[in-house]
């Protein structure tokens, strides 16, 4: 199917032409949703977003009819794998994938192949409460501009997270962490690029290093590449004897750097959740000693997107579940650090008391920071700058020359 | 005879699908889909080389160290009072599935593992773990320690079965009459005698080795990893081109797995010079026998004492919610993993036990019939090797080299890719398996049983059903066991050709081990193992109960 009949399908599913939500229009969705079955494949490496993926499902399947199979994936680019392979086998009905958590490279990947279900995220009745205006983040997509093929559900911003029992003062500058790690060997790793938070980890440091990061927000081949990243190379070289198993094996996934704290084999590591060590300090994977911080210069932030494959068996059941996640009763409870600790999508000056309320009642835990304490989060770099940096990190540390 | 087309069937069914599907992955590869450069791309990786070696070089040691790990216990104490006991052991310890023996031993010996935390702080004065590069080592060698766990037992299964044939009580009591060592004796006398028998499954131990995804993501190297891995990744790359990659990537395997068996081929008739000359020489070796006897029982110590202990562990973290270095048990104790995924759980553990009882099942009906078959029609003698090799090509072709191309095909032809396509998907890894621990009890039946029901006047069919299936219950229903466990271990044919859409006990616990957590990578490891090791208990229960009237036929006449 091209992307023009794509369109054609889905302004006729919607009624629509995009932009203006009508409320008899919802209703054709989700009665056309009632009884489908929506297959999310969706990262499933932490049990604490599993387990809100599976409360997810029984919101849904009792007020919608609406099931929910959580397909867990080691690496989101499987989903995107599966429905580049379905395209080029001509499958353009019926696909295996109906909902994707995405962001950044994947989602750059797949809108600019045409994969993805076009212009429907403003239509959904809960994209009212998003805050458009003060999280930027939430239509644009490591600069990428979503154009509503994929709905915000999550924000996220850069913050590390230290046991005070250990380390009473953490550093707070890159040129700082280089120093302490140097002073402290072996107490610091990052996860290995090119996961995503490893590499994130490679974009906040370069934007301290290099000279003008606004040249970041250009793709990486426009700019002078060697010339703005030899700052970060520099630090990397200087750093990495002193790093966990001086540098010949890194920890593969953000979450397996709990594990690490917890054992104690490290003292100091990024997440990309401000509420991640909340949360494992209210299930017990970490001791409740450990504190988060961000940077002197500040973090990057940005937002988790779910997006429906053009190809979708089940799209409508796929937006009934997006709108549920962009609800305050879903929002509330993934800001809770007892179930996942995300922050929310929503402005809360568009929210009625009630459901504010919620928000208000939540104990964000004793590791969490205050909105203030974070912080405006930096923007995210272009999507190329992620694969540049994971490539070329790769062809000098990956492959042990 | 439509019959005398059972065997073509099966053996279609096996080889059919791994033809499709490097036939699948050769056609990007080669550019032939329009996007040439795949090789060039391939050839640039500055990881190529190291990655490739790892392959090589960590499947090569792991084949030959349990390969020698295998004849010591065998040599050492086969036909000895003791070796009932490792015979016992044998079935636990390869119901452990890799995923989860691999999990085991890295829970055991990474710095902040339980051995570290046993030995510290009073032997070791450590209060945090100590910065050794010890798991993920870039030479690979816990990779290779976590193969040689898993393969001694499945060597072992394989010579026990294979044995009889090699008729090594005679040759023992020859030797033994000459003055040699029991065990030296054994290895001069019988050992040249199995190794043929076992060839073939030592092949398919030597291609998993260097192919294996799961196992080398959990213990192995990542800067860079080995071949397989890197394929896997290229094939999960953001940017869509790395798929073509990741088809040059898996020809490369599939011809480096071709290079490490020509290899093996021909230490193998280096091994046989040596072997003939040794044994020409006439040493007795009698001081040699008790050295055998005494590293055959180290040998399974290690193995048995690596995945038991690794087990333990792994149930330590399942009930654990606090346990810091370096106390030796957990600080706080909790059910929490458990009850939490109690309905994850109960979903994975019906789908994994579905796909697995059916290809078990088809699979044992298959060899069943395809074995009669060859008993009743003997085939063209000089085809049999062909028709082998053409079994176990599911085993010895790299999974990485054949399932992207054969998902690829299956999506070209329209074919579902739902529960069924698992089924069919694992069918052609279970049938091999099933095969081996079948075909040499099968064919070591006493025949004269046959012919003396034949002179009664019983035809084919009732021999087959009232005479030899019953007499052979005990190693069918071994052989189901054997299918079940790897049907149950099975991660990227799952993976892959469902789709990700089904899901079992294994996708989850190799997903979980992604993210750490080893309380909740404790609970799926251990429920895996528990449908495996309940899948052999069955078998060996089963005809004890039913024959328990029948004292003639519980030990497997």
């Amino acid at each position: 199917m091209k992307p023009l009949h794509v369109l054609a399908v889905a302004a006729a599913i919607l009624g629509t032409s995009g932009t203006s939500a009508q409320s008899g229009d919802w209703t054709k969705v989700e009665s056309a949703a009632r009884g489908q079955t929506v297959y999310w494949h969706a990262w499933g490496g932490a049990t604490t977003t599993n387990d809100f993926i599976r409360w997810v499902g029984d919101q849904v399947a009792a007020s919608h009819g609406v099931t929910l199979e959580h397909v867990k994936l080691s690496d989101t680019a499987d989903a995107v794998g599966r429905v580049v392979a379905e395209k080029a086998a001509g499958k353009d009905t019926g696909g295996a994938v109906d909902l994707i958590w995405i962001n950044g490279a994947n989602f750059a990947a797949m809108k600019e192949a045409g994969l993805l279900y076009p212009s429907w995220v403003e239509t959904l009745p809960n994209w009212q409460y998003v805050d458009v205006a003060g999280k930027p983040a939430v239509t644009s997509d490591f600069t990428v501009p979503t154009d509503g093929q994929e709905s915000p559900w999550a924000m996220a911003q850069v913050v590390f997270y230290y046991d005070s029992a250990r380390l009473p003062e953490p550093p707070t500058s890159i040129a700082a962490l280089g120093d302490w790690a140097a002073a402290n060997p072996g107490r610091f790793t990052y996860p290995q690029p090119p996961d995503f938070l490893g590499t994130t980890f490679l974009k906040q440091a370069l934007i301290e290093l290099t000279a003008d990061a606004t040249l970041l927000q250009q793709p990486a081949d426009a700019v002078d590449y060697d010339a703005v990243t030899a700052p970060l190379w520099n630090w990397l070289d200087r750093a990495h004897p002193h790093l966990w198993r001086a540098g010949r094996a890194f920890p593969q996934t953000g979450p397996r750097q709990l594990q690490m704290m917890a054992d104690g084999e490290i003292d100091l590591a990024i997440s990309f959740s401000p509420g991640e060590a909340s949360a494992a300090i209210a299930n017990g994977q970490l001791p409740d000693t450990v504190r988060t911080f961000v940077l002197e210069g500040g973090t990057i932030g940005n937002a988790s997107f779910v997006a429906i494959p053009y190809n979708a068996s089940a799209p409508e059941g796929a937006m009934v579940l997006a709108n549920f996640l962009l609800s305050p009763e879903a929002q509330s409870r993934a800001q809770d650090p007892e179930i996942l600790g995300y922050g929310t999508v929503l402005d809360m000056d568009a929210l009625a008391p009630a459901d504010r309320a919620l928000f208000d009642a939540l104990d964000l835990g004793i590791a969490t920071l205050s909105p203030a304490e974070l912080g405006a989060a930096l923007p995210e770099p272009d999507p190329s700058w992620a694969t540049a940096l994971a490539d070329s990190w790769t062809e000098r540390y990956g492959v042990a020359r | 005879m439509t019959r005398r087309l059972i065997p073509i069937l099966v053996l279609g069914l096996l080889a059919g699908p791994v033809l499709a599907g490097v036939l699948g992955t050769l056609l990007p590869a080669l550019g032939v889909t329009g996007q040439p450069g795949a090789f060039t791309a391939l050839l640039n990786w500055p990881g190529l080389p190291r990655a490739a070696g790892l392959s090589l070089g960590t499947g090569l040691a792991a084949t030959a160290l349990s390969l020698a790990l295998t004849a010591l216990i065998l040599a050492g104490w086969s036909g000895r009072r003791g070796f009932g006991v490792i015979e016992r052991l044998i079935s636990p310890l390869l119901s452990v599935p890799h995923a989860a023996a691999a999990l085991g031993l890295a829970f055991l010996i990474a710095p902040s593992g339980w051995i570290m935390r046993l030995l510290s702080p009073w032997a070791t004065g450590l209060d945090t773990p100590p910065n050794w590069l010890i798991l993920n080592d870039p030479y690979g060698l816990a990779l290779t320690l976590g193969l040689v766990v898993k393969e001694v037992p499945f060597l072992l299964l394989m010579s026990i079965a294979a044995l009889p044939q090699t008729q090594p009580r005679r040759s023992a009591l020859v030797a033994a009459t000459l003055g040699y060592g029991a065990a030296t004796g054994w290895l001069k006398t019988v050992w040249p005698r199995l190794y043929p028998q076992i060839r073939l499954p030592v092949y398919a131990v030597l291609a998993y080795g260097m192919s294996t995804v799961d196992m080398a993501i959990i213990l192995g190297p990542s800067t860079p990893p080995t071949l397989a891995v890197e394929v896997v990744r290229w094939m999960n790359a953001p940017d869509l081109s790395g798929r073509n990659v990741a088809a040059a990537g898996a020809v490369a395997q599939l011809l480096l797995v071709l290079l490490a068996l020509a290899l093996w081929r021909l230490a193998e008739m280096l091994g046989a010079r040596l072997m003939a000359s040794w044994t020409a020489s006439g040493t007795r070796g009698h001081r040699a026998s008790r050295v055998i006897s005494l590293a055959g029982l180290g040998a399974t110590g290690l193995v048995a004492g690596a995945i038991g202990l690794g087990l333990l562990v792994l149930g330590l973290w399942s009930v654990t919610r606090r346990w810091h270095f370096p106390d030796a048990l957990p600080a706080e104790w909790s059910l929490r993993s458990w009850h939490s995924q109690t309905s994850t759980i109960a979903g994975l553990t019906s789908q994994t036990m579905l796909i697995a009882a059916v290809s078990a099942t088809l699979a044992v009906i298959l060899v069943l019939a395809s074995l009669e078959t060859h008993r009743t029609h003997p085939p063209n003698p000089r085809l049999r090797p062909f028709a082998r090799l053409l079994s176990y090509l599911p085993l010895i072709i790299p999974q990485v080299a054949f399932l992207p191309g054969l998902q690829w095909g299956m999506l070209q032809a329209g074919l579902s890719t739902g529960t069924l396509a698992v089924i069919a998907a694992h069918l052609v890894f279970v049938v091999p398996y099933v095969y081996l621990s079948l075909s040499a009890p099968y064919h070591a039946w006493d025949s004269r049983h046959a012919c003396v029901a034949a002179s009664l006047g019983a035809s084919d069919r009732r021999i087959f059903w009232r005479l030899r299936l019953p007499m052979l219950l005990a190693p069918v229903l071994t052989a189901a066991a054997v299918g079940l466990a790897v049907s149950v271990g099975q991660y990227l044919p799952t993976l892959v050709i469902g789709g990700g859409r089904v899901q079992t006990l294994t996708t989850e616990a190799v997903a979980l081990a992604s993210g750490g957590d080893r309380r909740v990578i404790g609970v799926f490891a251990l429920v895996q193992t528990g449908l495996v090791a309940l899948g052999f208990a069955l078998a060996i229960a089963a005809p004890r109960l039913l024959w328990l009237n029948r004292a003639g036929m519980r030990h497997g006449q």
